[in-house]
């Protein structure tokens, strides 16, 4: 074989492949196992108390660069007991110690946080102590979770080990109907390949829909991949990404484009234009049906908010429902911004005030109470609708209780009429 | 490692809210007092059956989907868990699994009962199933994860070596 031929038959590279290389110095393939650096490090407070146990146990008590860990306290936040207050002070005290980044309650979500204030960029290898740390894929980001002890060993020496993930490639055709979100397809997506659907793989999400939707759309979709088992939800980095990044203070982005000739394990063509408003119904994120099979599920609360749709597009899809109408009396709103910025920004758009007169409730930006902890632990045999990302039987502090997740535009259509509602009616 | 204990079987798709539920990751790190939690919302007796003389906690496919809380590994290892075998894992709870030291198998567990008295030998990739009278065999950890689990874990790992020396 003639040197042209060889070099012509070596395959392309995903962007997994591609930032996994960069950062490892290696010419990095699906299943290769790589120690890479990685450029960033999170953690938040249900899982950094554990990461700074294992630091000491390792006898280890400095991170590999301040300036490249973050603590961030969300999903318990302000304390609600004295337990976590305890956490929080741990995480404070190592905040100190270290000189790494601390963001303590009514801050934000971490995974707004941490792209927000410019600590990623396009192209950068980052793990975060939270399995919703893919989110930032929707920024060219190769993020993904670890636990607290992988953590502890990223923030001590800043380098991990990696699994090289095969690819599924999805392409998204056509447009977006009317009263139909990104929100939609994943769990459209979910439905469709379960919720082991790409376990140990990568995704990486292409296509016209994706281009023409907002980087707030964006992230809500890479945020869910880990809802089908995925490692991470990647995105080319496009001209909207990098005007997003201006301003934030972060490093020379260094965009990532899978190559034409990359190798997919398997790819998934989606025309959205057939896409309706989807309800993942409970116990499970692909427990996924047509919003009309579900439309007059009584509902005592709603939820907008959490890492998955606590963002400003969310909030103006809310607010163009909800200006003018009331919350059903029997529903409780709950609200949490995604960011003390997103609340700021909600604010002087005149959302906040339109959603507090129709009756929502606002919480600390934060988690809010996806995640059980506070702010809105539902009762027995009750239904709730929410934003966030999982359903799973108990998530929000009460085993007896029924999440269906859907769209901000979802929410707001059913808090109104105190049941599910297909927000076609509405928008 | 050879590993003798009883099986308790469970289904598919077992997420980590099931393992500890996060009304409880949030109150401490006392991993023992919230091991009593374990799998509570499935099992509230998992804590009381197992803890006493250990067990395997079987499974189908997916065990561990959802979150990256390292306290679901941990509370298994403080009930007494002595490995997880089932049809497949989560990728972050089989991380934190091998991190912690808690032995994962991925094997077909349809040949496992609950009850069922078993022995996983590590090393070799079998689980001899004594109550049936069958050997099931299972791939052998990768390389550098067996060395994470043989080390102790990863915090082990870094005492040792003073970093990643896989």
């Amino acid at each position: 074989m003639s040197r042209l031929e060889r070099v012509i038959t070596i395959p392309g590279k995903t962007i997994s492949e591609k930032i996994l290389s960069a950062h490892s110095g290696t010419d990095a393939r699906a299943g290769d196992i790589v120690i890479a650096d990685v450029d960033f490090v999170m953690g938040q407070d249900g899982t950094s108390p554990l990461a700074i146990r294992a630091l000491q146990e390792m006898g280890v008590d400095a991170v590999f660069d301040p300036n490249r860990v973050a603590l961030v306290m969300d999903h318990s936040s302000p304390s609600p007991i004295e337990g976590v207050s305890a956490l929080h002070t741990i995480m404070r005290d190592f905040g100190k110690k270290t000189g790494c980044r601390i963001y303590d309650v009514g801050e934000g979500v971490c995974h707004q946080l941490i792209p927000e204030n410019g600590h990623v960029v396009p192209g950068d290898l980052m793990v975060g102590c939270d399995s919703h740390t893919c989110t930032y894929g929707a920024l060219n980001v190769f993020s993904t979770g670890v636990g607290s002890t992988d953590g502890a060993a990223a923030m001590a020496s800043g380098k991990l080990w990696f699994k090289v993930p095969v690819t599924m490639k999805v392409t998204y055709t056509g447009e977006l109907q009317p009263g139909v979100y990104s929100k939609d397809l994943i769990l459209d997506l979910a439905g469709r390949i379960g919720v082991d659907g790409a376990t140990y793989e990568a995704i990486e999400f292409h296509g016209p829909v994706i281009d023409a939707m907002s980087i707030d759309a964006r992230m809500t979709i890479s945020n869910m991949a880990i809802e089908v088992g995925a490692k991470a939800g990647l995105m080319k980095a496009d001209a909207k990404t990098l005007a997003w990044f201006e301003g934030r203070g972060g490093r020379v982005p260094a965009p990532v484009d899978p190559d034409d000739d990359a190798v997919y394990v398997r790819e998934l063509v989606i025309d959205a234009s057939q896409i309706t408003p989807q309800i993942a119904k409970p116990h499970a994120v692909d427990n996924v049906s047509p919003i009309p099979d579900v439309v007059g599920t009584p509902i005592a609360q709603g939820v907008l908010g959490t890492c998955t749709n606590g963002r400003l597009e969310d909030f103006r899809i809310a607010t163009e429902i909800l200006r003018g109408k009331k919350v059903h009396p029997d529903v409780r709103f709950i609200v949490a911004p995604a960011s003390k910025r997103v609340f700021l920004d909600a604010i002087a758009a005149g959302y906040v005030s339109d959603l507090i007169e129709a009756g929502a409730v606002f919480v600390t930006p934060g988690c809010g109470p996806c995640v059980g902890t506070h702010n809105g632990v539902p009762s027995d045999g009750e239904n709730v609708i929410s934003t966030a990302n999982r359903n799973f039987k108990g998530r929000m502090g009460n085993s007896n209780a029924f999440i269906y997740l859907g769209s901000p535009a979802t929410v707001a259509a059913s808090v109104i009429a105190g049941k599910i509602t297909d927000p076609r009616e509405v928008v | 490692m050879k590993l003798t204990s009883k099986a308790f079987k469970y289904g598919d798709d077992i997420n980590t809210d099931y393992i500890i539920s996060g009304k409880y990751k949030f109150k401490s790190t006392d991993m023992k007092a919230m091991a009593v939690h374990a799998m509570e919302d499935l099992d509230p007796d998992y804590h009381a059956k197992v803890s006493p003389e250990g067990g395997f906690l079987v499974a189908g496919k997916n065990f561990g989907m959802g979150s990256s809380r390292e306290q679901a590994p941990l509370v298994l290892i403080h009930s007494n868990t002595k490995a997880v075998i089932a049809k497949g894992f989560a990728r972050i709870f089989f991380r934190n699994a091998i991190n912690t030291g808690l032995p994962v198998v991925e094997c077909d567990t349809d040949l496992i009962d609950d009850g069922d008295e078993l022995t996983v030998d590590l090393e070799a990739g079998v689980i001899v199933n004594h109550t049936k009278s069958i050997e099931i065999p299972f791939p052998p950890l990768p390389p550098v994860m067996a060395q994470l689990l043989a080390d102790g874990g990863l915090v082990e790992h870094f005492k040792k070596h003073g970093g990643f020396a896989l």
